[in-house]
């Protein structure tokens, strides 16, 4: 296994180390109940090493780096550190041997200071003083700038994702994990980070780098190590396969192509926006800026922009969880609905898809067939002088498990059963099913496998065909250069005027995501500050 | 060897029906228990709490009678409870009806009002209690008052206020100073449907609310709504549904329920107005509403069980001179045990062998 890997890593950067790996793991196997989660993995993780994880969501990823992280004990196998076993009581423990990870998901306090969360997350044993000068310290050599007393609320997504590294940098780790890091950067953002992690590596740190960003583990690592249904499929060199044959390790066959039609011809404007501010419904909340478009039938409008920038609280405008003042500023086929409830405007044939699926698109202890009536209640049939047509909502379940292809155990089981892929497909079937003029969806396949995820862009795709106004918000570019006709881009509750899709390279929209202007004079300004 | 509780995929129909059963019977062995501690024969206790009343008549009807009200407001409160508001003030809601419908039987004593007096007596009962029920609603829906708190306190509040009417202004001449209004006249009585038993027109009035309910969340857009609110607030809110008009109206039903239940408790059994007129119904249909899976079906055979327990206590006292408050004991160790079974329904108990332990720790 050892030897397997190194033929395969023409990189000298293994063999500088000595000959154990930093990091190993023997058969690790995590159980919970029925479901091997992780399936005896084996994985070698050498100084001066970035090692990919590559895998679709479920195959065992999370479960894998938790482990080694010492977030759950394993079922079964071995964990070795620096040539000796190791048994890790939690995650403490392996900070204080020198594993650091940085998770997805930032466990920072709104209302404190840059320096306050650090300090929480580390042992105390630093004055507060010493520890604030040691922050400014590291963040200024490593190029991740944070000033130490601003409040978490009020940095970016970015900024935030620094806080979280200097915080691991801080205790010195010799092996790094990184749990998709790039999903909340711009295209800059994720270039700067990159730069970091090269440094980090010469200077003979480790770093398991999680992502599904293929084009990225490319360009970044060393080393892939594949992971498919809790299993270990494969361990190779990125730099030689090309994107579609690590995109075919992962999902375990060809990925289907999304066909668009071409020169699809819009009609009569479906969704229009006028000048639409809205004050944040919480602290902390963005607040929505003078967001105007206009979107036609059989167009489809992505619209990009990192997380947190106003997008939830755009959905929750146009789909009238929100309420505006003035009615004129979201109009729906043609009639001012600003003040409509959401059951108004699904009459007026309009529909939604949240970006959470459990819990906001559906209620999760409920059967399908009762998530069907969630949504179709108002303009579907489903339900006459206050009664409810079972039958009818039956039929909505089987008509979107055909059309579809949603997998499931039984007929009418609960959301919370299906698998995020399944259960999205669900989602967007009910929608699609009551033939909307317009459909506003977040996130489509946010946490998708990729053969949901290339169902689910084919059927806004074929929607837009049928002549529907399609908006799609998404984190992921790659998506909407696929699917979408021309992209806006939302940064901090303001909306971008809208690219053409040919136009909307990942320079120009990494700058808009970034809060800069493409017009040229304001361009040379946001470059000079 | 350790024992875990694990996550179900999908939750369990069986253990949902069965969790009530497991709760009883760990209740009764809890109560076996108590009862040997206290001196007393547990076998001779059970027989008298569970047995003996189902053996004659008279107590038979006595438990249909008690399980009357228990199942008119229990049904109400599970709506209130399914839709994630917490009334817990079901007893002052019944204590206003009471009120309310006695003041049209004490304005009408010994006039020659006919046959309306009944009609009216529920109906303003039952607008009353709704009324009664909206103030923590609304203050909750408009100022983010705990409706728990508010509700528990008016309990307090109308009972006193029944106190006062009965000792004051609507107090019997006649009573020699009880603090009791007169007897009310018949046109203003719950008729019996048994000439000379006990069994009289309100248990069909409750039966009839359980069909309703039944049938309201069963098969109708508004169940499913008060469903889908407590269930996943912000997929209701997804859905079009306005949590705050669901809290006014559970709200106001289960007041309305409990107010009917207490002018019918109050107009029937007892005859008159006194203090006293429940003991703790409104506070033991809670237990009735859980025991029963908050299921109007469930809460029939659920408010019929614990009227059981309320007439065997009162046995086990006269033959056994068991304190009757070893019945609220009872009630208590059962709530206790049926919100604990209840974490089976989407949890189940594992036995885990850790590795550490078997494989052995180095390093």
């Amino acid at each position: 296994m050892q030897a397997h890997q190194r033929m395969l890593d023409p990189t000298p950067n293994g063999q500088n180390s000595g000959d154990s790996p930093l990091l190993r793991t023997i058969g690790l196997t995590k159980r919970y109940g029925d479901f091997l989660a992780n399936d005896s993995i084996d994985i070698d993780i050498w100084p001066r090493e970035i090692h990919a994880l590559l895998g679709e969501n479920g195959a065992g990823k999370s479960t894998l780096v938790k482990a080694i992280y010492g977030l759950i004990q394993p079922s079964a196998g071995e964990i070795h550190w620096q040539g000796q076993r190791i048994v890790l009581s939690g995650p403490s423990e392996a900070r204080s041997r020198g594993i650091g990870m940085v998770f997805q998901h930032f466990s920072l306090f709104d209302n404190l200071t840059v320096a306050e969360n650090v300090a929480l997350g580390l042992d105390g044993k630093e004055s507060f003083k010493d520890m604030s000068a040691r922050l400014e310290q590291v963040s200024k050599a490593y190029g991740l700038p944070l000033d130490p007393k601003r409040e978490v609320w009020q940095l970016s997504v970015g900024e935030r994702q620094r806080i979280e590294i200097v915080r691991a940098l801080m205790q010195d780790p010799k092996f790094l994990i990184l749990d998709e890091p790039t999903a909340v950067l711009t295209p800059q953002e994720a270039d700067q980070l990159f730069i970091v992690l090269e440094r980090l590596k010469a200077e003979g740190r480790a770093i398991l780098y999680i992502s599904h960003k293929l084009e990225e583990v490319k360009r970044l690592c060393d080393t892939a190590t594949i992971l498919r249904g809790g299993r270990r499929v494969e361990t190779c060199n990125p730099r030689l396969e090309t994107a579609a044959s690590l995109a075919r390790m992962m999902v375990g066959g060809e990925v289907k192509e999304v066909k668009a039609v071409s020169g699809r011809k819009t009609t009569v404007p479906r969704l229009v926006v006028n000048d639409l501010s809205l004050a944040p419904a919480e602290a902390h909340g963005v607040r929505l800026e003078h967001i105007s478009f206009e979107l036609k039938g059989g167009e489809i409008l992505g619209i990009a922009g990192v997380a947190g920038n106003g997008q939830d609280e755009l959905f929750a405008a146009l789909s009238g969880e929100r309420l505006s003042k003035d009615p004129g500023t979201v109009v729906i086929e043609g009639i001012a609905a600003g003040h409509l409830s959401i059951t108004q405007r699904r009459k007026l044939g309009a529909a939604f898809v949240p970006e959470e699926r459990l819990g906001h698109g559906t209620a999760p202890r409920m059967k399908l067939s009762e998530n069907a009536l969630l949504t179709g209640h108002a303009a579907s049939g489903m339900v006459r002088r206050g009664f409810i047509d079972t039958a009818a909502t039956l039929k909505t379940v089987d008509r979107a498990t055909e059309t579809f292809d949603v997998r499931k155990a039984k007929r009418d089981p609960e959301a919370a059963s299906l698998s995020g892929g399944n259960l999205q497909k669900f989602i967007v079937g009910r929608e699609i099913l009551r033939n909307p003029a317009v459909l506003v969806v977040s996130q489509p396949t946010w946490g998708v496998d990729a053969g949901a995820a290339a169902v689910i862009r084919q059927a806004l795709l074929d929607l837009a065909t049928a002549g529907a106004a399609v908006l799609v918000t998404s984190q992921d570019l790659d998506e909407l250069a696929e699917i979408a006709d021309r992209i806006a881009v939302m940064f901090h509750g303001k909306l971008s005027a809208p690219l053409a899709a040919s136009e909307a390279s990942r320079e120009k929209l990494g700058l808009l995501m970034g809060g800069s202007s493409l017009e040229p004079k304001e361009a040379a300004h946001a470059a000079g500050a | 060897m350790q024992l875990v509780l694990e996550k179900r995929a999908e939750r369990s129909g069986t253990i949902a029906l069965v969790s009530p059963l497991i709760a009883i019977g760990l209740t009764i062995v809890t109560m076996v228990i108590l009862f040997a501690i206290l001196g007393k024969n547990p076998l001779l206790a059970l027989h008298a709490y569970f047995i003996a009343p189902l053996t004659d008549s008279y107590s038979l009807q006595e438990i249909a009678v008690k399980a009357t009200p228990l199942v008119m407001i229990a049904i109400g409160l599970s709506l209130c409870y399914l839709a994630n508001a917490w009334n817990i003030g079901a007893e002052g809601q019944f204590l206003i009806g009471a009120v309310a419908g006695s003041w049209i039987a004490v304005k009408t004593q010994g006039t020659d009002a006919g046959a309306w007096v009944l009609p009216a007596m529920l109906v303003l009962a039952a607008a009353a209690g709704a009324l009664y029920a909206l103030i923590p609603a609304i203050c909750k829906v408009r100022f983010g008052a705990s409706e728990i708190l508010t509700s528990l306190m008016l309990v307090y509040v109308a009972d006193l206020f029944l106190d006062y009417l009965v000792r004051g202004p609507w107090r019997d001449p006649h009573g020699f100073n009880f603090p009791t209004t007169a007897e009310f006249d018949p046109v203003a009585t719950v008729p019996l449907l048994i000439e000379g038993g006990r069994l009289h027109l309100g248990s069909i009035i409750a039966l009839l609310v359980v069909a309703a309910v039944a049938i309201l969340l069963g098969r109708t857009i508004k169940g499913f709504e008060i469903r889908v609110v407590g269930a996943a607030p912000r997929a209701a809110r997804f859905g079009g549904f306005n949590a705050n008009q669901l809290i006014i109206l559970t709200f106001a039903v289960s007041g309305a329920l409990a107010g009917l239940a207490g002018i019918i408790e109050v107009a029937g059994p007892i005859g008159h107005l006194q203090p006293g007129i429940s003991p703790g119904y409104g506070f033991t249909a809670i237990i009735v509403a859980f025991l029963g899976r908050l299921n109007p079906l469930g809460i029939l055979i659920a408010g019929l069980f614990l009227a059981l327990t309320f007439i065997g206590g009162e046995q086990a006292q006269i033959a056994m001179k068991i304190p009757l408050d070893v019945t609220k004991v009872f009630q208590g160790i059962l709530l206790f045990y049926v919100l604990a079974c209840d974490s089976l329904i989407l949890y189940r108990f594992k036995l885990v062998f850790p590795n550490r332990q078997v494989t052995g720790g180095a390093g």
